[in-house]
């Protein structure tokens, strides 16, 4: 028997359903793919809270500023091509805020440690004692592990099920 | 939480026509037969589908008891308070609870997992691996065969820092044995390019995680992939139906990979039926603290589960300080 594994894109995703006798905010249900459709680019916008940590769901397309956190972030590509730029960062270069990623002004002047480039289905370790760079030919989506920080952006009850969207 | 009993497993006796022996731990007993498990307490009884309890049973022990409530169905389980594992059953059952046979001994987690892994041992033939989607393995009914002597039980997965780390959890790989599943042969796997700089040589570092997913030989027991602090991510891939029904003592998060999977929801308490909810590839979807859920998955897929690994952070849901869903919507 041949199995077709469903995968989700920015051109074509299916969205689940929700049918709880419940509060449905309670469950924080949305879709990567309908996030970063509706995202500027390099936008960080939370679909995972847990407490100070979150996952964020960010669309890649064009060249990002460049990023650093005081810990490690982890992006799993979903959809296109990604390439991760690297640069190493002094000691007293290391964001030393609470977590999450913060936006640097400009590119550090570390020397450059290389790039990663990575599609649908790779992790990519994004570690602490780095800042880095997102960049993309065409439109792609990511999620990162970090945690909640100053480029954390909340949109809840714009991205979840709600009960309430207009018919 | 009750007293902490210093008990141990002991061996009861052996069926001379199945050949499968029962046991006891405090005043629980366990007794198998051809087809069914058979758990017996001071106030009642209980019966289950042997395949089911068996599933059940060695994840619960390969999981550490994992977070929270395992119900191996409506009425028997486990409860983790790391460290201790109260064994109940019908302590969460309005029927049981109406009918005072209700009954919860609490056991030093070492006791549990040493009787758990006795029973498993003397319950599962060769042929017949529950951790394995029933696709792919035999069936645990009829007398006792002859006794597996491979491993019976795969714990947590469990990366330190990343997979594939140089020092850390390598990645399954054909060269180990593990090759891809049948359901997703279909995917086209790639590796990532890592261009290192001279003099940074192995401080860049990814994976194909779908391929590490796609290897795995088990259902339902989760792997760790990555770390940040106490944020745990794990994945893991989902055939068939989830043995166990979980009610978490804290909130957590499920990202559907690929495919999908359905959930059943029910009150943690009572559980009295929610309704369900259906996630498919690209969907997120938190587990709040005050329910229990079981998956379903018609094809195998792959889930992404993220947990707050914060010590005692089960006291603060259970207090009431935390509330028992993870978002303020303002």
């Amino acid at each position: 028997m041949a199995y077709q594994t469903r995968t989700g894109s920015l051109d074509a995703y299916e969205k689940g359903v929700i049918e709880l006798d419940d509060d449905l905010r309670k469950y924080a249900f949305s879709n990567i793919f309908e996030v970063a459709n509706a995202s500027q680019p390099f936008e960080r916008v939370a679909v995972v809270q847990n407490l100070e940590y979150t996952a964020e769901v960010v669309r890649s397309e064009g060249e990002s500023g460049w990023y650093a956190a005081p810990h490690d972030e982890f992006a799993i590509v979903m959809d296109g091509e990604i390439t991760f730029h690297f640069v190493k960062l002094e000691d007293d270069q290391v964001p030393s805020h609470e977590g999450g990623a913060v936006r640097l002004g400009a590119k550090p002047n570390g020397p450059n440690m290389g790039r990663v480039t990575a599609r649908r289905g790779h992790q990519v370790l994004l570690p602490k004692g780095a800042a880095y760079q997102i960049t993309s030919a065409s439109p792609a989506v990511a999620i990162l592990q970090t945690c909640d920080g100053p480029e954390t952006v909340k949109r809840w009850s714009e991205i979840c099920v709600t009960g309430k969207e207009k018919a | 939480m009750s007293n902490v009993l210093e008990a141990k497993v002991a061996k009861v006796g052996t069926d001379e026509v199945t050949g499968y022996s029962s046991y006891q731990l405090g005043s629980f007993t366990f007794r198998r037969d051809e087809y069914f498990a058979h758990v017996s307490w001071p106030k009642g009884s209980h019966i289950m589908e042997v395949d089911r309890f068996l599933r059940a049973m060695v994840r619960d022990i390969g999981w550490g008891f994992f977070y929270g409530w395992i119900f191996f169905d409506d009425i028997f389980g486990t409860t983790n308070h790391y460290g201790t594992v109260d064994i109940f059953a019908g302590s969460y059952d309005r029927g049981c609870k109406e009918a005072g046979i209700d009954f919860l001994e609490t056991f030093k987690a070492e006791a549990v997992s040493e009787a758990f892994e006795t029973i498993s041992r003397d319950w599962i033939s060769e042929g017949y691996d529950p951790l394995n989607a029933p696709l792919e393995t035999g069936t645990p009914i009829g007398p006792k065969g002859k006794e597996r002597t491979d491993p019976l039980l795969r714990a947590f997965i469990a990366a330190e820092r990343m997979l594939g780390l140089e020092g850390d959890t390598p990645l399954r790989s054909e060269g180990a044995g593990q090759g891809i599943n049948r359901a997703f042969a279909d995917l086209e796997m790639s590796e990532p390019d890592i261009e290192c700089e001279p003099g940074f040589e192995g401080q860049l570092h990814a994976i194909n995680l779908f391929d590490h997913i796609a290897r795995s030989d088990v259902t339902w027991n989760p792997s760790i992939s990555a770390v940040t602090r106490a944020n745990i991510c794990c994945v893991t891939s989902e055939e068939h139906m989830l043995p166990v029904i979980h009610g978490n003592d804290r909130n957590e998060w499920f990202i559907q990979l690929t495919d999908e999977i359905h959930w059943n929801i029910a009150d943690k308490e009572s559980g009295a039926p929610r309704g369900r909810v259906v996630m498919k590839a690209g969907d997120v979807c938190a587990m709040p603290a005050d329910i229990r859920h079981q998956g379903f998955s018609p094809k195998r897929s792959m889930l992404m589960v993220m947990e707050n690994g914060t010590p005692d952070l089960e006291k603060r849901y259970a207090s009431g300080e935390l509330k028992p869903y993870p978002v303020d919507f303002g």
